[in-house]
């Protein structure tokens, strides 16, 4: 690993200028992708601001959005403090079942919700629950809707100074989550969270694609019929989709579909 | 960077470049070499300590993010007069063979037994997924965190 500076701030405005006065300085939160990422020099940075110390990124509560029952997460919720939350297993149940399939426990106790997020691995669990559950990303000066959210590979709508605060999740009527899961990293090959709202139901879906995207065309049939075999005579296409040693994009648009009915398959037999 | 913490109950503060490694404030500048690098990647399970009672992977934390907190190695654990119940659980279901990843595992299983009442095979084989072992083919591990989850749920029924 390079040498770098570490700076441990108290507080959102003391991280925001320390970031504006580095040279080329990152946030770290758990460290599960970053350091890891130094150790292979793929990232070395000059300065690294640790957010731990942030009052702002703590906390997981219940709010009220526009009348409608939500979950606020903050940014630095270790996954396996997600995964055991009293609140979010009585209220939104489908986040602690994803966060608790993420790699492996002693990752849980370091990696983070907004880490996840923010680094928008291809592969990464919490991007297909950001989509499904109608979430909203707040940073210090924005509320993005996750629609808008997840651009590309690692890229999303934060600008690099930009931390993430907080995540506010829709409380659906139902949701579950299917993970064809990696045995060896336990990252998703896809992952699959299907939710219904009184609105209408929401697919997202993750490790298919360069970014985690909503299936609308799942959505469409699924506001139709939510029945398994309404899919089978939607396409997915496996244009743009990952093709690795694991899996080819042809396999990866198939196990969308497979994903997804089971996922409404399992949701009605919760009915 | 001044760095203080406390290991196995002793209080320490040591100057630390930033990008010191806390494995290798263990390891080298503690000479606790108890805790093993097995892939230096964060997969192997080799290096896992517990932080303020939970299990992690030292070899992805730098020294300089666990200020102020409680750190236990498989030295603090136990001692070669008296084993924890899970190293004694590990030594009679034969839970090693050439040992290299047993503090991790022994680390880890001890974590999780915490986190349950009860548990099956398949709950500890999931529970037990970031730990990697070259040799024993996981049939005596399992036994072990089975027996060593028992030892402890019994000692704590005592006091
Ligand atoms: C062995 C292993 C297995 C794993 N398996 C899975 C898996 O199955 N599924 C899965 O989804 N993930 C998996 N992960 C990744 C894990 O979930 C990480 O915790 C997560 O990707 C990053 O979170 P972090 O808190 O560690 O972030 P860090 O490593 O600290 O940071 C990651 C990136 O996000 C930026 N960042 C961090 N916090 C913020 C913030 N608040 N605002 C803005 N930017 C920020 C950092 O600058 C950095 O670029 C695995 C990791 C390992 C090591
Ligand atoms: S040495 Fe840390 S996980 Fe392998
Ligand atoms: S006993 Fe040799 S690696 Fe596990």
């Amino acid at each position: 690993m390079y040498s770098f500076d570490y700076h441990c701030p108290v507080d959102l405005a003391a991280a925001r200028s320390l970031y504006a006065e580095a040279e080329d300085p990152m946030y770290l939160s758990g460290g599960m992708t970053l350091i890891p990422s130094m150790k292979q020099r793929l990232a070395a940075p000059s300065d690294l601001i640790d957010l731990s110390g942030l009052q702002e990124l703590q906390g997981i509560e219940l709010i009220d959005s526009q009348g409608r029952t939500g979950i606020r997460v903050g940014a630095l919720s270790r996954h396996n403090e997600v995964a055991g939350n009293a609140l979010v297993l009585s209220q939104l149940p489908v986040l602690a079942q994803v966060a608790s399939s993420i790699g492996d426990n002693q990752v849980r106790n370091r990696g983070t919700l907004g880490g996840s997020v923010a680094n928008s691995d291809p592969a990464a669990d919490l991007p297909a629950a950001l989509l499904g559950l109608q979430a909203v990303i707040n940073t210090q000066d924005r509320q993005i809707p996750a629609d808008e959210f997840f651009h590309d590979l690692f890229e999303t709508a934060l600008a690099a100074d930009d931390v993430l605060v907080s995540v506010d999740f829709a409380v659906p009527l139902r949701a579950t989550y299917q993970k064809f899961r990696n045995p060896a990293s336990g990252y998703a090959v896809v992952g699959v969270l299907v939710a219904e709202y009184a609105s209408g139901c929401r697919v997202g879906v993750t490790g298919a694609g360069p970014c985690a995207f909503r299936a609308c065309a799942l959505e469409d049939a699924l506001n139709h019929s939510f029945v398994p075999e309404v899919l089978n005579d939607v396409e997915v296409p496996d244009a743009g989709f990952n093709s690795d040693l694991h899996a080819s994009s042809e396999y990866r648009a198939h196990l969308v579909k497979v994903l997804a009915k089971r996922a409404v398959n399992e949701l009605n037999q919760q009915r | 960077m001044n760095v203080s913490l406390r290991v196995n109950g002793e209080s320490y503060t040591l100057d630390v470049a930033p990008n010191t490694l806390l494995v290798s404030v263990l390891r080298e500048h503690l000479g606790l070499t108890g805790t093993h690098v097995g892939c230096d990647t964060s997969q192997c399970g080799a290096c896992t300590i517990h932080v303020d009672g939970r299990a992690v992977k030292s070899c992805a934390i730098l020294a300089v993010q666990v200020q102020d907190a409680e750190v236990l190695t498989i030295e603090g654990l136990g001692s070669v007069d008296e084993l924890h119940p899970m190293q004694q659980a590990f030594r009679d279901c034969h839970g090693l063979q050439c040992g290299f990843c047993t503090p991790g595992m022994i680390m880890q299983a001890v974590d999780l037994v915490s986190q349950a009442e009860t548990f099956d095979a398949d709950a500890i084989r999931q529970g037990m997924e970031g730990n990697l072992c070259r040799c024993t083919g996981y049939q005596n591990i399992v036994a072990a965190v089975t027996e060593g989850a028992a030892a402890l749920k019994a000692k704590s029924g005592e006091t």
